[in-house]
């Protein structure tokens, strides 16, 4: 059974002229890597608040269609019984975060559950070491640098071990080093843990790599579902104006002039590797 | 031209937030500044609009130092777009929010309206002219935020992390706006951690790392440099991922552009066949 299931889902903010999205149908299995991606103000963002009911309950305006997360109908049930399965973690950090120091950040969800003192520990810790920031367990949270900031998010997050994550762009106020880390975190929760992921991001030269499935949005319409090789080398992908990442672009651009890598490219690795063959060739 | 000499700060918690640093920007010019979270380059950027004084050391604009200089005067010189667009926008409407500066330099109101124009339709916004900031998605505030720094003509143009939330058509289009502005004589910083977005606009590029500076050079140097990159907290670009580990077969190290590595990748297919 699928763990997100939307059908012909529309909805329109409470003074919204228009819908933030329209008759959106989409279906995640459990432990997909889902990369959500599409231009500015494609109502990508607008889509993933339903997957914990932020939309209808806290924003409300119009929710129409059906939408259920992990066997609950979002419409029937309240934010905090849909939060158990769905965490979020956003864009910006600093609206994420209030308490005196990062620990009592990340064990806030659990203490809010009623889960024993000795459990939060050991969750606090794995969520610690797992985001690199043990360092950081005593520091207050407006102190630290955006970076690590969303790295307490994060963290957070993680340690309510919810079956579904949805990052909203979590790496942009990371330097490259720790966004590839944060990235390669997210993967082995999806790989390893089997938490199903849905990643919003527009810098696809990071990420792609790691999705199972590619869903494009414009204008509040999915547009394009698919296996990130077939969608990111798309002519709709193209004339959308998706950040195809560069390994793609110099895939194309060789094929273009009568060069055919043997696979499509999705990160350097990949390139480098099809390169290669063809140069042994 | 702005001239960094020597520059220290410390932040009233003890933080030393910079720690010796000397730079010159000259006029026109594009710089990036890199490096990791918390090395000083936001601090340092905000030093060049006056926000912050040195503990020691000197930042002068246009031969003046900032510190004998007004606020009001040197926020007409250089205008600095914030990291996050919450910290910035408070007006009830788009177009409130672009006018607030404007009025404050006290610009008539018939050009007041003429620059509203132009950075609405520079910047994309103009269908949310009579929109709250507020409603906007984090790409398009921070669309709003630029739009109304850039309305007052500031001569030095600076934007701490101006991709975030950015698709690639609005970098695109961000990419040639600063090109544009280059070319009017205007000088334009941005601090960020977006690589693939310096490796298509190459300006020159600014290292730092634990509040010094690492490293400044081309971007096609700098960026290619697995040793300096690494001490910054930065990755190469994919790109430069591709020829370094083509290095071994005689491509050269030094390349960061999708249609360079190209042509290049051509050439010895086309030696080969």
């Amino acid at each position: 059974m699928a763990i997100i299931e939307a059908k012909g889902l529309t909805y329109t903010y409470p003074i919204g002229a228009r819908p933030a999205f329209e008759d959106v149908t989409i279906k995640i299995e459990k432990g997909e890597f889902i990369l959500l991606t599409g231009p500015s103000g494609c109502g990508k963002t607008t889509l993933c608040r339903c997957f914990n009911g932020l939309i209808p309950h806290f924003y409300g305006g119009r929710l129409e269609g059906g939408i259920t997360v992990a066997g609950l109908k979002v419409a029937d049930n309240p934010i905090y019984e849909l939060a158990q399965h769905v965490g979020m973690v956003f864009q910006n950090p600093e609206n994420q975060l209030f308490a005196l120091s990062v620990e009592k950040d990340i064990a806030f969800g659990l203490e809010n559950l009623g889960v024993p003192r000795e459990e939060i520990r050991e969750k606090v810790d794995w969520a610690l070491k797992t985001t690199g920031i043990d360092d950081l367990r005593d520091r207050p949270p407006y102190e630290l640098s955006g970076g690590q900031q969303q790295r307490v998010a994060i963290a957070s997050v993680l340690a309510m071990q919810p079956e579904i994550i949805v990052f909203d762009e979590p790496t942009s106020f990371l330097d490259p080093l720790g966004a590839k880390q944060i990235f390669a975190v997210i993967h082995n929760l999806n790989r390893d843990l089997g938490i199903t992921v849905i990643l919003v991001e527009h810098r696809l030269d990071l990420t792609a790599k790691y999705a199972n499935r590619v869903v494009i949005m414009e204008k509040g319409r999915v547009v394009l579902d698919d296996e990130p090789q077939k969608a990111l080398s798309s002519e709709e992908a193209r004339l959308i104006g998706v950040g195809i990442p560069k390994a793609t672009r110099l895939y194309e651009y060789l094929r273009a002039n009568g060069i055919s890598l043997s696979k499509i490219p999705l990160g350097s690795e990949e390139a480098y590797q099809a390169i290669r063959e063809v140069l042994a060739a | 031209m702005i001239e960094v000499e020597d520059v220290y700060f410390t932040y009233p918690n003890g933080v030393e937030a910079l720690k010796g640093v000397s730079l010159e920007i000259q006029d026109s010019e594009f710089v990036a500044i890199m490096g990791q979270n918390g090395a000083g380059k936001t601090t340092l950027v905000k030093h060049i609009n006056g926000l912050l004084k040195p503990t020691k050391g000197r930042v002068s604009v246009d031969d003046t130092e900032t510190t004998k200089m007004s606020v009001a005067t040197l926020a007409r010189k250089v205008g600095f777009v914030f990291q996050n667009p919450d910290h910035q926008l408070f007006s009830e409407t788009v177009e409130e929010e672009i006018s607030f500066g404007l009025r404050n330099f006290g610009f008539e109101e018939k050009v007041i309206k003429e620059r509203v124009d132009w950075a609405l339709n520079l910047l994309d916004l103009t269908e949310y002219r009579g929109v709250s900031p507020f409603m906007l998605s984090g790409g398009e505030r921070k669309r709003v935020a630029l739009a109304s720094v850039l309305a007052w003509d500031p001569k030095v143009v600076i934007l701490d992390e101006p991709t975030i939330g950015q698709d690639s058509q609005q970098k695109e289009r961000l990419r040639q706006f600063i090109t544009q502005l280059n070319r009017q004589e205007k000088t334009v910083i941005i601090v960020t951690h977006d690589i693939e977005f310096v490796a298509e606009c190459r300006p020159r590029v600014v290292l730092m790392a634990q509040g010094k500076m690492l490293a400044e050079g081309e971007a096609t140097k700098i960026l290619t440099d697995p040793d300096l990159v690494s001490q910054a907290s930065v990755v190469l670009p994919e790109i430069a991922q591709i020829f370094l580990k083509l290095a071994d077969l005689g491509f050269p190290k030094e390349v960061i552009d999708v249609y360079e590595a190209g042509r290049l990748l051509l050439e010895r297919f086309g030696e080969a066949t």
